[in-house]
C-alpha cells in the first residue's frame, strides 16, 4: 500500500520537475540560427569543397595517388621545348601540360588526404559548402584550363617531338625545329576572390 | 439563436445549416493555430525557434501552407486495403469529434443544441472516434496499423470509465446534465467555479484531465500512434488530406476535451472577474482562452514526458484512476449531502 | 463452437523504422503484443570496408574508412587503428599528442553518449531531451571543427601523430566545456533519467545477467550495465589512460534488476561525468609546445607480421586485427566491432517482452549500423 501511494507521489513529483525544466527552457534563448539568412562563420580549417589553383599545379599526380576513393583523375602531356610553362608561385618548375584534372566531388569524402602531399600547395579545401546540384554529373569538376583544341595541340606536339627525338637518335642528326604555332596556356585570374567561385562546370569529354 | 437566424434567412433549413456550421468557424482556425502553437512551444522548449520563414512573423502561416500542401498531395490507397473503410474512416473520425461540439456552450447566447443530456451526449458521441480508428487500422491491412488500432480501442474503452466517473462527480454536484445550465450555475466570480466548489471536485478535475489525455491520445498516453514504436500507428498508411483529417480530429478532440473541462470545472464562458468583461462576445473569448490554456498544458506535457507501455497504460487506468474516481465520486456525493 | 484459432504474427521492424537506429531489421514473432522471438537481420549498410582497406595504396588511406564505421564516434575508431599501427611500427608518440588524443577520445565519448541517451529518450517517447543532447553535442563538434575542420568524420588521428595541431585557444575551449557540461547532465537527469515514466519503461526491462553478457562477449556499457567491472581503459591501458584518475561505472540495479535497460542507460550518463574528469586532468597535463607530426612516418611500411590491438570506444571493445605482408598496403584489416557483438544479445533478452520493450532494448544496446555492417 505504501508503495502504491509512493508511486503516485513519485509520478507527480518527477513529472513536475520535468515540466519545470521544459518551462524554463521555454524562455531561454534559442541556440539555432536562421540558416539561409544567417550563416555561421566557418573556421579557416574548414574542410569543404576542393579547389585547385591550376596555375601552380605541376601535374605530379601526388594528390590522385593519395586519394582513398580515387576521385581525382589527372592526365598530363609533357611540355616540349620551346614551350616553357614557367614556374609555380612556390618555385617549382612546371614541366607538364595538365590536360585533364577532374575531381568527382560527389565521390569525395572530404578527408583532405590529397591536400598534404601536394608539393606546391595548390590543391586545398575551401569553406564553400553550398554546391548541391540537381544533376550529379555537374559535380564532376573540371579544373583543367585547357580547351580540347589546346589539348590536342599539346599532344600532337609531344608526339611529334617524340618522333623527332626517335628519328634524331636514329639518324644522330640535328633536331628539327618544331613547326606550327605555339599554344599559350589560358591564364586564369588569380587572387583570393576567385577561390570560392565554382569551377568550370563543363562535362567531361570522356 | 436559431430563431434569430431564421428571421433573417429565407429558409429555416438554411438557418439550421448555418447554425450547425458555426463551430467550424472556431474549430478550423483554432486547429491551424494549435498546430502552429504546438510547433512553437515544442521548439522553444528545445531551445529552437520552430517555423520562422513562412509568412513573416514567426512563421505564422506555416500551417496554412502545410494544409495547402496536404490538399494537393496524391491520395494513396493501398491496393490490398479495404477501400471503402479506408477512405471513410478519416471522415467518420472527424464527424465524431465535430458532432460533439454541438452541445458545447460557446457563450451564453450560443450553443448548437440545447440538449438536456449534453454531457452524456458528448461522452457518447466521442466514442465514434474509437470506431473510426479501429476501421482505419483494420482497413489499412498493415500489421503496424492493426497493432495501433488494437491499442487504441483498448485504451479508449478503458479510459472512458474514469472520464465518465469524473464527469459524474460534477453532475452529482450540479444535478444536471445540461452543459448550459452547468455554465450558468457558475456565473459570478472565480470562486463560483466548480473547481473551487469542494476539494473533491478538484481531484475530480485532475482525474478528468489525466483520463482525457488518454482519450485524445496525447503523451504520455499516445500509444496508438507512438511514432517510435509503431511507425505511425493506425495512420501509417494514410497520406495527404486523409491523414490531415486524422490530424484535424486529433486537435479538434484536444479542443473538445479542453472546452468540456472548462465548462465542467472552470466556469465555461463566465468571466473570472464577475461582471467585468462578461457578455456573449466575451463569453466566446473566455471559453476559447480557457480551452487554449488546457491545450497549452497538454503540449507542455507532451514535450516533457516519455510514453507509457501498453500494460502500464492499463495499470494506470484500472489500478489508479478508476479506484480513485469511484472513491472520489462517493466523497463528492457525501459532501453534497452534508453541505 | 470450435476452439478459436490463434496464430503468431511475424512482423518486420525495420529496415525503415524510426527506432532501429539506422537500417537494422528485426524480425519479430509476436503473440499479440508479446514478443516470442526477435531475430536481428543485418547487412543493409555493408560497404566492404575491410575489403576496401586491402586495396589502398597506403595505410594512411584506411583511416577515412575506419572513420565511417562507427560514424558517431569516429575519433575512437581512428585512435584504435592508429594505436594498432604504432605498435606494429614501434612508434612512440609524444606526451602532447597523447594528451590531445585522450581529450579528443573522451570528448568523442561524451558526444557519442549524448547521441545514445538522446535517441534513447526518443525511443521511449520523450523528444525534448534528444534536442537538448544534440545542442550540447554541437559544442563538442565545434571544438573538433576548429581543430581539424570536420564535424563528423575527422581523419584527425594519424598513424604516429595528428593531422593538425590544436588551435591556440583549444585549452580555453575545452575548459569552458568542462565547466559548462556537468549542470547539463543534471538537467538530463531531471528531465529524463529520474522521470517515473522513464523508469517504469526501462527498469526491469531487457535484463541481461552478467554471465549471459560475458558468454555473449559483450563489452562496453552493456557489459558494465550488467555489473561487470571491466573497462579497457583501466584493465588494458592504451595511450596514457593509466595515468588518469577515473572510476569505472557499473550498473547496480538501482531502479530494478542489475543489467536492465535503465542500468545500461545510467552507465552512459555517469561515464560522461567520468570523461569530464579525464578531460580536466588531460588539459592540465598537456604540454603547450610540441610538433604533433614529429613521429608521423614518411611512408608506412610495417614489417611482415600481424597485430591485434583493442581500445574502449563508447560502444565497447573495438579491436583491430591487421596483417601486413611487408608492403605498403595492408594484407588484411579486420575490425572486431563492439556493436556487432553487443547486438547478438538482442534475441536472448527480448523474448517474452512487449513490442515497446524491443524498442527500449535496441535503444539501450546503442548500436550503430555502420559499425555492425562495415
Ligand atoms: S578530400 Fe579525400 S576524397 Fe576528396 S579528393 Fe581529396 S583525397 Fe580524395
Ligand atoms: S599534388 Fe598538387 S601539383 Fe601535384 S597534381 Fe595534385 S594538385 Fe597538382
Amino acid at each position: 500500500m505504501k508503495r502504491y501511494f509512493k508511486d503516485i507521489w513519485d509520478s507527480f513529483y518527477t513529472i513536475g520537475i520535468g515540466m519545470g525544466v521544459t518551462f524554463r527552457h521555454l524562455f531561454t534563448k534559442s541556440v539555432t540560427i536562421q540558416y539561409p539568412d544567417v550563416k555561421l562563420e566557418l573556421t579557416d580549417r574548414a574542410r569543404n569543397r576542393l579547389y585547385v589553383n591550376m596555375d601552380d599545379c605541376i601535374g605530379c599526380d601526388q594528390c590522385s595517388k593519395a586519394c582513398p576513393v580515387n576521385c581525382i583523375t589527372i592526365e598530363t602531356v609533357k611540355a616540349v621545348p620551346p614551350d616553357d610553362l614557367g614556374v609555380t608561385s612556390t618555385g617549382n618548375p612546371k614541366r607538364l601540360w595538365v590536360t585533364k584534372f577532374d575531381i568527382d566531388i560527389a565521390k569525395c569524402c572530404y578527408c583532405a588526404l590529397c591536400v598534404y602531399p601536394c608539393p606546391t600547395e595548390c590543391i586545398k579545401m575551401t569553406d564553400v559548402y553550398e554546391f548541391s546540384e540537381f544533376d550529379r554529373h555537374n559535380l564532376l569538376y573540371n579544373f583543367s584550363t585547357m580547351t580540347p583544341a589546346e589539348v590536342e595541340n599539346a599532344a600532337m606536339k609531344f608526339e611529334k617531338w617524340q618522333a623527332d627525338k626517335a628519328a634524331a637518335k636514329k639518324e644522330t642528326t640535328d633536331k628539327k625545329k618544331a613547326a606550327g604555332e605555339k599554344p599559350q596556356p589560358k591564364k586564369q585570374e588569380t587572387g583570393d576572390s576567385n577561390k570560392n567561385n565554382p569551377p568550370d562546370e563543363n562535362k567531361s569529354e570522356s | 439563436m436559431v430563431e434569430t437566424l431564421e428571421q433573417f434567412l429565407p429558409h429555416p433549413l438554411l438557418a439550421l445549416f448555418i447554425h450547425a456550421a458555426l463551430p467550424m468557424v472556431i474549430v478550423f482556425p483554432y486547429v491551424l493555430f494549435a498546430v502552429w502553437l504546438e510547433r512553437k512551444v515544442s521548439a522553444h522548449m528545445q531551445d529552437r525557434l520552430g517555423p520562422m520563414r513562412t509568412g513573416g512573423w514567426h512563421g505564422w502561416s506555416q500551417t496554412i501552407a502545410d494544409m495547402i500542401k496536404m490538399i494537393q498531395k496524391e491520395d494513396i490507397v493501398p491496393s490490398r486495403s479495404d477501400k471503402f473503410l479506408f477512405k471513410f474512416a478519416p471522415f467518420l473520425a472527424f464527424m465524431g469529434s465535430y458532432a460533439a461540439f454541438a452541445v458545447i456552450p460557446f457563450s451564453s447566447e450560443y450553443i448548437g443544441a440545447h440538449l438536456d443530456v449534453g454531457a452524456f451526449y458528448i461522452l457518447a458521441v466521442t466514442s465514434i472516434v474509437t470506431l473510426s480508428i479501429l476501421m482505419a487500422g483494420w482497413a489499412s491491412n498493415n500489421k503496424w496499423s492493426l497493432l495501433g488500432a488494437m491499442r487504441t480501442s483498448a485504451q479508449i474503452v478503458s479510459y472512458e470509465i474514469p472520464t465518465v466517473v469524473a464527469v459524474l462527480s460534477v453532475i452529482v454536484a450540479t444535478g444536471t446534465l445540461n452543459l448550459m445550465t452547468i455554465s450558468e450555475m457558475q456565473s459570478g466570480t472565480i470562486f463560483n467555479w466548480l473547481i473551487f466548489h469542494s476539494p473533491f471536485l478538484f481531484i475530480a478535475f485532475v482525474l478528468y484531465f489525466i483520463s482525457s489525455l488518454a482519450e485524445v491520445n496525447r503523451t504520455p498516453f499516445d500509444l496508438p500512434e507512438s511514432e517510435s514504436e509503431l511507425v505511425g500507428g493506425f495512420h501509417t498508411e494514410y497520406s495527404g488530406m486523409r491523414w490531415g483529417m486524422f490530424m484535424l480530429t486529433e486537435y479538434a478532440d484536444m479542443f473538445l476535451v479542453s472546452l468540456l473541462g472548462s465548462v465542467l470545472f472552470f466556469g465555461g464562458w463566465n468571466s473570472p472577474f464577475g461582471d467585468f468583461m462578461s457578455g456573449p462576445i466575451w463569453g466566446v473569448f473566455w471559453m476559447i482562452s480557457k480551452g487554449m490554456f488546457f491545450i497549452f498544458v497538454m503540449m507542455w506535457l507532451r514535450w516533457t514526458l516519455p510514453r507509457l507501455r501498453v500494460d502500464q497504460l492499463m495499470d494506470v487506468c484500472w489500478k489508479y484512476l478508476i479506484p480513485f474516481a469511484f472513491v472520489n465520486l462517493v466523497l463528492v456525493a457525501l459532501w453534497e449531502m452534508i453541505f | 463452437m470450435p476452439e478459436l484459432r490463434t496464430e503468431e504474427m511475424v512482423i518486420n521492424m525495420g529496415p525503415q523504422h524510426p527506432s532501429t537506429h539506422g537500417v537494422l531489421r528485426v524480425e519479430l514473432v509476436l503473440d499479440g503484443e508479446i514478443v516470442v522471438d526477435a531475430i536481428p537481420h543485418i547487412g543493409y549498410l555493408h560497404r566492404c570496408f575491410e575489403k576496401h582497406s586491402e586495396s589502398m595504396n597506403d595505410y594512411q588511406q584506411v583511416i577515412p574508412y575506419v572513420d565511417r564505421m562507427d560514424y558517431v564516434a569516429a575519433i575512437s575508431n581512428e585512435l584504435g587503428f592508429a594505436i594498432a599501427m604504432e605498435r606494429m611500427l614501434g612508434i612512440e608518440v609524444s606526451e602532447r599528442v597523447e594528451c590531445i588524443r585522450v581529450i579528443f577520445a573522451e570528448l568523442q565519448r561524451i558526444a557519442s553518449h549524448l547521441v545514445a541517451i538522446g535517441t534513447y529518450g526518443l525511443d521511449i517517447g520523450a523528444f525534448t531531451p534528444f534536442l537538448h543532447c544534440f545542442r550540447d553535442r554541437e559544442r563538442i563538434l565545434d571544438i573538433f571543427e576548429s581543430t581539424c575542420g570536420a564535424r563528423l568524420l575527422y581523419n584527425y588521428i594519424w598513424v604516429g601523430g595528428l593531422s593538425h595541431d590544436v588551435p591556440t585557444d583549444f585549452k580555453d575551449k575545452v575548459r569552458d566545456f568542462v565547466q559548462y557540461f556537468p549542470p547539463k547532465i543534471k538537467e538530463y537527469n531531471d528531465l529524463l533519467t529520474y522521470n517515473k515514466i522513464f523508469i517504469d519503461r526501462t527498469a526491469d526491462v531487457g535484463v541481461l545477467p552478467a554471465d549471459v553478457a560475458l558468454n555473449y562477449a559483450s563489452s562496453g556499457p552493456i557489459l558494465r550495465g550488467s555489473g561487470v567491472n571491466w573497462d579497457l581503459r583501466r584493465d588494458d591501458p592504451y595511450s596514457i589512460y593509466d595515468q588518469f584518475e577515473f572510476d569505472v561505472v557499473v550498473g547496480k540495479g538501482e531502479m530494478g534488476t542489475v543489467g536492465d535497460c535503465w542500468d545500461r542507460y545510467i552507465v552512459r550518463v555517469r561515464e560522461m561525468e567520468q570523461s569530464i574528469r579525464i578531460i580536466a586532468q588531460a588539459v592540465e597535463r598537456m604540454p603547450d609546445e610540441g610538433d604533433v607530426k614529429a613521429a608521423v612516418p614518411k611512408r608506412i611500411r610495417p614489417p611482415e607480421g600481424e597485430i591485434y590491438a583493442r581500445t574502449e570506444t563508447p560502444r565497447g571493445e573495438l579491436g583491430y586485427y591487421i596483417i601486413s605482408d611487408g608492403s605498403m598496403s595492408p594484407y588484411r584489416v579486420k575490425a572486431r566491432s563492439p556493436c556487432f557483438v553487443n547486438l547478438s544479445v538482442l534475441p536472448a533478452i527480448s523474448r517474452g517482452s512487449m513490442v515497446s520493450d524491443v524498442v527500449a532494448i535496441v535503444g539501450s544496446i546503442d548500436i550503430v549500423l555502420g559499425e555492425i555492417d562495415r
